[in-house]
């Protein structure tokens, strides 16, 4: 009985041992995937396995383990890295054609259709 | 009426499309290292590659007037091409030149060394890339000037350094007194 119980803790505790490591890799792997591995061509660091997505995969393990969000990690590599790492640009003077042009396509199709309808 | 909306939005296509694509051809690089922060506004430790003592990049940057942090590696081809400029910074005088030994094996960092020559004052290892990751580094070699008084990076190269970068180095250390 006393083998029983000791053999079912040591199995819960290499479980939840397991899960919350689990837990806290999944969380690499969401924010490395948003990364783009910036050596390696049309890869982000989650896919890659370069020395520098390697090394930036630690990098966010340290920084959750400090503590630090998605957003505080995010902005942390933004100021070394450039906006380029992320996979989500933002609107700026640059990116804005990149932002506005589907929108400029989306209402011009309109446009095409509906003067189509009234014709007929 | 019909016809020309359609050959109007084609033409407009093609215009912007044509537009778009010359804007990319006149940008080559893949990657910018445009730096948007260039202070040093972190601080990490780091163990020394000759002893086990531990140093923080604070303490790295504190003599004389500028650092040159260089990346690098025993089996980093163009860090050996490198060496021999960083060996000629070496004798400037307002000038610090820190070594960062980059996922290497401390047994062939020794090695290169004893063989090419030590132009760094320090050098500390960073087996796990991290340190480098830091310094906002792509891999080795890499180079990056800092004027320790504030702090700041004022250049940086990605890859190694040649004839030109050389003399914009030097050109750099000598105005910014």
């Amino acid at each position: 009985m006393k083998i029983k119980i000791l053999v079912l803790t040591i199995f819960y505790l290499i479980g939840s041992f397991n899960l919350s490591y689990a837990a806290n890799s999944e969380k690499v792997n969401k924010i490395s995937k948003n990364l783009r591995c910036l050596i390696c061509q049309g890869q982000s660091v989650y896919d890659s396995q370069s020395d520098f997505a390697l090394s930036m995969k630690i990098l966010i393990q340290n920084k959750i383990d400090e503590g630090k969000n998605d957003e505080q990690i995010y902005d942390f590599l933004k100021s070394k890295y450039g906006e380029w790492i992320v996979y989500d640009p933002e609107i700026t003077k640059n990116t804005l054609l990149l932002w506005i042009l589907p929108l400029i396509l989306f209402v011009f199709g309109a446009i095409l259709i509906i003067r189509k309808l009234s014709i007929k | 009426m019909v016809k020309n909306i359609k050959l109007i939005a084609v033409v407009f296509l093609v215009i912007v499309s044509f537009f778009i694509l010359l804007k990319g051809l006149n940008k080559t690089n893949n990657y910018s290292p445009n730096l948007n922060s260039s202070k040093i506004d972190f601080n990490f430790k780091a163990k020394f590659l000759y002893s086990d003592e531990e140093s923080t990049l604070y303490e790295l940057i504190n003599d004389k007037d500028f650092s040159i942090i260089n990346i690098w590696a025993s089996w980093c081809l163009p860090c050996r091409d490198e060496h021999s400029f960083l060996l000629n910074l070496k004798s400037l005088d307002k000038l610090n030149i820190i070594g960062i030994n980059y996922k290497d094996n401390e047994i062939n960092a020794k090695k290169f060394i004893k063989e090419l020559g030590n132009p760094y004052s320090k050098i500390v290892v960073d087996p796990s890339g991290v340190n480098s990751i830091e310094l906002g580094a792509y891999g080795v070699p890499e180079t990056i000037l800092i004027n320790n008084k504030s702090k700041t990076i004022l250049k940086k190269y990605i890859g190694p350094l040649d004839d030109k970068k050389l003399a914009e180095l030097k050109m750099i250390i000598k105005n910014e007194n």
